[in-house]
């Protein structure tokens, strides 16, 4: 089976359903290096997002993913290479 | 003269054992009533430990109507109200029904009866639109929690002023803080007032799963709450109710009833922060001591005992540590604070009311309960927690503090009636 | 004296729309917002009529990150929030944020939220159930999120009375203004249009089950058969007189002079039911006589036995046709705790206009003896207004709104 790949479409995706944005960003802009603070996300919206995630990639995140990838490119890094190891 | 109001009847059903009595013995011998849940299977869920009651309403003198009719919760408050109300001494039949007053505390009601009839009206969860032919007539009973301040009424034969106070995590400390205001106010002379919740059902448990509020820790779940501990990582959910019988205190005086301690300071605060985060600096948790303190005009170095929130959550416990040096000052330091949440868990709502009893036992006894499972404190939180065993101590005055979502914060401060005011 | 409770701002959640001068503009005229309810199938229930919030979209009037986070009663609460501040004309540092706070009063909570989060659960696992779930239903959500919102730092309230709640509220947001407060934001709210809520109003056997919107809910009339449920609210901005005054205020619409609140004794213990007693306790709390009063917004239940209920109570205080009495719930339903927080700001308005507005397609039995504002609105010099609701489980409450002289 192939690996199932976490791009930053699902993500921002993943972050407009489940958590809303913020009005002074535009998600589609350049967000990869941002903080997630910055972005108008707190810890309740990611934890949202990190169970979202979860249920739809079938994985189990590690609860500090959050505190260990303030950004989208390394949350993304790390849940892809959680994908690949989960396979 | 300013009326003031006074404790003269509790009640209390906790984890634990159903009584003041057998709440006492395990709070004075540092004893937990943690364990892993038995009332559903918990296998599923990120957390698996609660405080549960061992419970029998029949074997509390609850008829067959009652228990079919009232939810757990509801069951839980009017077992209370019954000890309460036999506690203080007062005949009930003697009172003028319409100057006795109710309300009560409940974060969430009857959610174990809601959550247990949803789920057949629903085919658990694969109807989008429940079959309301099978729905129980107490449905909408289950819905609301008002219904349990009604029946406290019914059981206390109150028809006063009456109302459920939800707020949440506060409830119990704000539902007997309402109960002074109307005895104060005139509006009443008798208050039945406390708190109830039973929140330890599937959809809390998940709720709280979510967000990671729960402890995770399953493999020792009798030392699973650790308030002020180094290796605290969350609550423990707990289910109780702790009704008080409060008089006006020239009312209390004239009959020789048995009193506590004068309700003697309250208030309640907003933080305006956030739902579910904590002002790191327990800005407005002091603020509402403060006023707690003036209102029952008692200096912050006379607090002789602090009931901690304490519920064991890295946040709360830090914040909460923040809020009382801010209050108290020095004295923060000197007198011992300690959370029952260690022993008996958190029951949301409950909790204000069940540890206000803990409190006003405390001012009986001379002796301040122990924060249990306090072995490494974190060196954020350097007050003197009371670990592990209670301590005689001379109890005179009691503060008791509460923390919950939305960003509430409440305080009361209960004295001896006869103390000299500042 | 102790000081007045002033009336300074009021923001309001009806079915007929979330402008207070729209709002006006409906009742004034005995328009109904009754009609088939379209949140979800109710074809299969047996009562279909509701007063819907129609065309309310969240997104328009809230930020982006508080609409996933909250229920429909959260969301209506906020813009009604939004508008009672702005209408009080509450520049922010007017007031210390440590002086205001906010007491709300609902029935059920996020009901609606939850519903959904129980099914996720039951049908898909409990790593389903939302980040928001633990505090986007209980009942505090609505204080709590309106304090963020608006930076209230005070003292802070959440009643639970069914649809006496919005009454209690305002009550209790006077006492925090006599403790020292400077300003509180006091009212309620419900959104009980959903299945669940519907099946347990349904279980309740309180809800008409006429599919006609003129005949369906029709209080005090011999062919009252229960009532039509409608959501929304009112959140009423309350300042103490003086520190109105000292922030400038605009001129306060009105006070708000007496309240009081009884219980009904236990079902079959054959003794008085409590309402007669909470109206001379509110007007006695507001110094007032029967014969001051120009107005009563009755609660309405729309059963035989409360309807009885209530008439004799009206005419025990009031005499027989003693005052007019009006059910504007009849154009919108019945809002819980809305309800009564809706029927405050209705009575202010009637107080400013002096025009009291009609119970729509009811004819009043003559059993009644209630002398009830029918068919079109009334002038009239409305002076004092008595305010009365009722919750299920007994719960009865009066409050006395009063012009300022």
């Amino acid at each position: 089976m192939a690996t199932q790949e976490f791009t930053v479409q699902d993500l921002k995706r993943i972050l407009r359903e489940g958590a809303g944005a913020a009005e002074a960003v535009d998600l589609d802009g350049d967000i990869l290096d941002r903080d997630f603070e910055e972005l108008g996300y707190e810890s309740l919206a990611l934890l949202e997002t990190g169970g979202r995630i979860e249920r739809e990639f079938g994985i189990e995140l590690d609860d500090e993913i959050f505190a260990d990838h303030r950004t989208p490119r390394t949350l993304v890094e790390a849940v892809n290479a959680q994908l690949k190891a989960a396979v | 003269m300013a009326r003031r109001a006074v404790i003269t009847g509790i009640g209390v059903l906790a984890p634990g054992g159903i009584g003041t009595k057998a709440f006492w013995n395990l709070l004075s011998e540092g004893r937990t009533a943690t364990r892993g849940i038995t009332r559903f299977d918990p296998s599923p869920f990120r957390c698996k430990v609660a405080a549960e009651a061992d419970f029998d309403p029949e074997l509390h003198g609850l008829t067959p109507q009652e228990i079919r009719r009232m939810d757990r919760a509801t069951q839980f408050a009017v077992v209370a109200v019954r000890e309460a109300v036999a506690d203080s001494g007062l005949e009930t039949g003697a009172l003028d029904p319409h100057r006795v007053g109710v309300g009560i505390g409940s974060a969430l009601g009857a959610t174990t009866s809601l959550e247990r009839e949803y789920r057949v009206l629903s085919d658990a969860g694969r109807r989008e639109l429940p079959d309301h032919a099978y729905a129980l007539r107490h449905l909408h009973d289950y819905l609301t929690p008002s219904t349990i301040a009604a029946e406290v009424a019914w059981a206390a034969g109150a028809e006063g002023p009456a109302a459920v106070v939800s707020t949440g995590c506060t409830a119990g400390l704000d539902a007997v803080g309402h109960a002074v205001d109307l005895i104060r106010e005139d509006a009443a002379d008798v208050m039945i007032t406390g708190a109830t919740d039973t929140p330890i059902s599937p959809i809390t448990m998940a709720g709280f799963d979510a967000i990671r509020a729960t402890t995770p820790r399953h493999d020792d779940a009798a030392h699973a709450s650790r308030p002020f501990d180094a290796s605290r990582n969350g609550f423990v959910l707990g289910e109780g109710a702790a009704v008080f019988v409060v008089e006006e205190l020239q009312a209390a005086l004239r009959r020789g009833a048995h009193i506590y301690a004068e309700l003697a300071g309250y208030a309640s605060r907003c933080s305006a922060f956030h739902m579910t985060g904590l002002r790191p600096d327990g800005r407005e948790l002091a603020r509402a001591v403060t006023e707690a303190l003036d209102e029952a005009r008692i200096p912050p170095g006379a607090v002789d005992y602090v009931n901690a929130h304490g519920s064991g959550t890295q946040q709360n416990d830090r914040h909460e540590t923040a809020a009382l040096k801010a209050a108290l000052g020095h004295h923060a330091y000197r007198t011992p604070v300690s959370s029952i949440k260690s022993m008996v868990g958190h029951s949301l709502g409950g909790s204000g009311s069940v540890e206000l009893a803990a409190s006003a036992l405390a001012m009986r006894h001379h002796v301040v309960p122990p924060t249990a499972n306090l072995h490494t404190p974190d060196p954020e939180c350097d007050l003197d927690y009371v670990p592990l065993t209670a301590r005689e101590h001379r109890t005179d005055a009691v503060l008791t503090v509460g923390s919950g979502f939305g960003g509430f914060q409440s305080a009361i401060v209960l004295a001896r009636p006869d103390r000299s005011l500042r | 004296m102790s000081v007045r409770t002033v009336i300074t701002g009021m923001g309001v959640a009806t079915p007929h729309g979330l402008d207070i001068t729209d709002f006006w503009a409906a009742t004034r005229v005995g328009k109904s917002a009754i009609g088939p309810v379209t949140r979800f199938d109710v074809s299969g229930y047996p009562a279909r009529l509701g007063g819907e919030i129609r065309g309310f979209t969240a997104a328009e009037h809230l930020p982006g990150r508080l609409v996933p986070q909250t229920d429909r009663v959260t969301q209506l609460a906020l813009v009604a929030a939004d508008r009672a501040f702005k209408d009080a004309r509450l520049d922010p540092h007017d007031v210390p944020a440590d002086d205001m706070g906010v007491v709300t009063a609902v029935t059920a909570g996020g009901a609606a939220f939850v519903q959904d989060e129980m099914r996720k659960l039951f049908s898909r696992g409990s790593r389903h159930v939302s980040a928001y779930q633990s505090f986007a239903w209980f009942n505090a959500v609505n204080s709590g999120q309106i304090s963020i919102r608006h930076g209230l730092r005070g003292p802070t309230g959440v009643l639970v009375s069914e649809q006496a709640g919005g009454l209690d509220a305002l009550a209790q947001a006077r006492r925090r203004l006599r403790k020292g407060s400077a300003l509180m934001a006091a009212g309620g709210f419900d959104a009980p249009i959903h299945p669940l809520g519907w099946a347990a109003e349904l279980a309740g056997g309180r809800l008409s089950t006429s599919g006609d919107p003129e005949r369906a809910y029709l209080p005090f009339d011999a062919a009252a058969r229960g009532h039509v449920p409608g959501e929304g609210g009112a959140l009423l901005i309350v300042e103490r007189e003086d520190a109105a005054r000292a922030r400038g205020a605009r001129a306060p619409y009105a006070e708000i002079a007496g309240h009081a609140a009884t219980l009904d004794p236990r079902p079959g213990s054959g003794r008085p039911p409590g309402l007669r007693r909470a109206i001379e306790l509110a007007l006695a709390d507001a110094a007032a006589d029967a014969r001051d009063v120009d107005v009563v917004f009755a609660d309405s239940a729309a059963t035989a036995r409360l309807d009885r209920e209530e008439a004799d109570a009206l005419t025990a205080v009031f005499g027989p046709y003693g005052v007019p009495v009006t059910a504007p719930k009849t154009m919108i339903g019945r809002l819980q705790a809305g309800g009564s927080a809706v029927d405050v700001a209705t009575a202010v308005l009637s107080i400013r206009e002096g025009l009291i507005p009609p119970s729509i397609h009811v004819r009043p039995s003559p059993d009644h003896r209630l002398d009830l504002v029918t068919g079109q609105a009334r002038t009239a010099s409305v002076h004092t207004a008595l305010v009365l609701a009722r919750g299920a489980g007994g719960f009865n409450s009066a409050l006395v709104v009063r012009a300022l002289d």
